[in-house]
């Protein structure tokens, strides 16, 4: 039994009221609210157990680098990853795609070849690939999704080549919610040579990933967004490949021996966390995944699942509401629009009633254009989003409508 | 009407829903802009919805001419307009817009947090009146 009740209640701060009345969280998307347990592990932490990790040979910096690489094995369950040095900590999963254009891409990618993404992705999965696209002549590819956003395979297939040398796609559309096969991608992508990135910077939060059974080359994710703190991500790469790429950030704790003429790197993943790690982030993300864990992926996905199709549904009560993106395939994820509102116009009305929603073109201006829109709104799930907020919603929603009707 | 006017009708509304349906029906009522100018050339950046500004320089006086494509957004461009329009590059400088909207009760439209761009609006007739000089 799935008691969304009980489980919200370890959010401290969506039991405070603001303004008088409760507070609606539908933007859980853009990131997730915190669990108490997440904040009382960092805060032990530091109040107990505070130094650098990697460094010193006292007490407190065995405990927290052993902490710190508990969390790295946690990162490695959680994603089923064959071994505990094949994940990376980043800032976020931008800077986690990031490195892998730097560092593989820079190594890999000559003039004739071909980065392929999908018209649903993220600047932070598009936007790197186009500088460095850019930089050593490459080109980069993209194929289309169906008007309903869903994945069309003969598409994928038709833009797929002998000259693909990376796919780079979402695991699941931060704005249309639309899920993509990722193992059948990731099959055929190395069919012809390719390898494969997943940015699963929102799939992470809803679903169970498996690295392995998926056969992916790469995969990315943020903590912010999986009830961690920000500050704090996540690249996974198979170790044979990672082993191969050069390093991109150079200082503290990625060396093996350093002279003044001569450097030589430490393996993986050490080879790419130059610095001071952001251990804390790190030890906390771990616990978000391990509060996620203790619920249950597949017991959030179903629970998100069965909001997505309430929402669905009672979102058609408001007039001239269109949602945008309607695949089968889809997570807790809702774009829409009301013809003739705003949706910064709408956003207003809701924030008054306590509801949050993103508007804009959630950081994929290219998908928003395409889907034919400059600007959407959006609510999202989360795994202690209730059916009440759906009433929230709608009840808002109803009111901007009218608020804004010109009669 | 002018900006004292403005600041007395506001003054009689006694929730949000009252001040806003307000806000929206200067946002129905302001002075067109040509569909012409509605280019990238025109746009104030940093807004989330679209917003452009154009200036008319007449004589010692701006007249500016603003659109949104959202409502409450062009309610606000009408008060902005309000309170600079005709008016000289010095007297435009020597605007005190935050205590307008304060006395409006609006002065939550021009925190940075709102990003509404009516902020970068205001910095922008500023900088029309600057070069004017």
């Amino acid at each position: 039994m799935y008691d969304v009740y009980q489980i919200k209640k370890d959010f401290p701060i969506l039991q405070r009221p603001l303004n008088g009345k409760p507070v609606v969280f539908l933007d859980t998307a853009a990131s997730a609210q915190k669990p108490r347990q997440v904040l009382e592990k960092m805060r032990q932490i530091y109040e107990t157990e505070y130094a650098n990790a990697h460094r010193g040979s006292y007490t407190f910096s065995e405990q927290i680098t052993s902490e710190f690489e508990a969390a790295r094995r946690t990162v490695q369950l959680f994603i089923n990853a064959r071994e505990s040095r094949e994940i990376i900590f980043t800032r976020n999963a931008t800077e986690a795609i990031n490195l892998v254009a730097a560092t593989w891409g820079r190594v890999n990618l000559h003039s004739g070849d071909e980065v392929l993404i999908s018209q649903a992705e993220h600047h932070a999965n598009l936007v790197p690939w186009q500088n460095i696209c850019k930089m050593t002549g490459a080109k980069l590819v993209v194929f289309p999704i169906a008007d309903d956003g869903s994945f069309l395979k003969e598409e994928y297939d038709k833009y797929l080549n002998n000259r693909t040398k990376l796919v780079s796609v979402t695991a699941m559309s931060n704005v249309l919610g639309t899920i993509f096969p990722i193992k059948e991608m990731a099959k055929a992508a190395h069919s012809v040579g390719a390898k494969i990135l997943v940015d699963a910077s929102q799939y992470a939060a809803h679903s169970p990933i498996n690295v392995q059974d998926w056969d992916c080359d790469f995969l990315a994710f943020s903590g912010h967004k999986t009830y961690g703190p920000t500050g704090i991500g996540v690249l996974y790469g198979k170790a044979e490949i990672l082993s191969l790429m050069p390093p991109y950030q150079f200082g503290g704790d990625m060396i093996e021996k350093v002279t003044y003429e001569k450097t030589t790197f430490a393996d993986i993943p050490a080879r790419f966390e130059a610095g001071t790690a952001a251990s804390v982030q790190a030890i906390g993300m771990a616990e978000g995944l391990k509060y996620m864990l203790s619920i249950g992926m597949d017991n959030i996905a179903s629970h998100e699942q069965k909001l997505t199709t309430c929402a669905t549904a009672r979102l058609l009560e408001v007039p001239n509401l269109k949602i945008v993106g309607t695949a089968t395939e889809k997570g807790g994820v809702i774009s829409f629009d009301i013809k003739g509102i705003h949706p910064q116009d709408i956003a207003f009305v809701l924030n008054k009633e306590n509801v949050a929603v993103r508007t804009g073109h959630h950081c994929a201006e290219p998908l928003v254009n395409r889907m034919g829109y400059t600007s959407l709104a959006r609510a999202s799930f989360g795994l202690y989003s209730t059916k009440e907020d759906i009433d929230s919603l709608v009840a808002a929603l109803l009111k901007a409508e009218k608020f804004f009707r010109e009669d | 009407m002018d900006i004292e006017e403005l600041i007395d009708n506001f003054a009689f509304f006694e929730n949000w829903e009252e001040k806003y349906q307000y806000v929206i029906d200067l946002g129905r009522k302001l002075e067109p802009l040509d569909d012409k100018y509605k280019t990238d050339e025109w746009k104030v950046k940093g807004c989330q919805s679209q917003v452009w500004l154009v200036p008319d320089f007449r004589e010692a006086h701006i007249h500016f001419y603003g659109d949104s494509d959202a409502i409450l957004v062009k309610g606000i461009i009408a008060i902005v307009l309000t309170i600079y329009n005709d008016k000289t590059a010095d007297e435009i400088k020597n605007v005190d817009v935050l205590g307008i909207f304060a006395k409006l009760g609006l002065e939550e439209n021009l925190t940075p947090s709102r990003r509404n761009g009516m902020m970068s609006m205001v910095e922008k007739i500023r900088l029309y009146a600057e070069n004017a000089e």
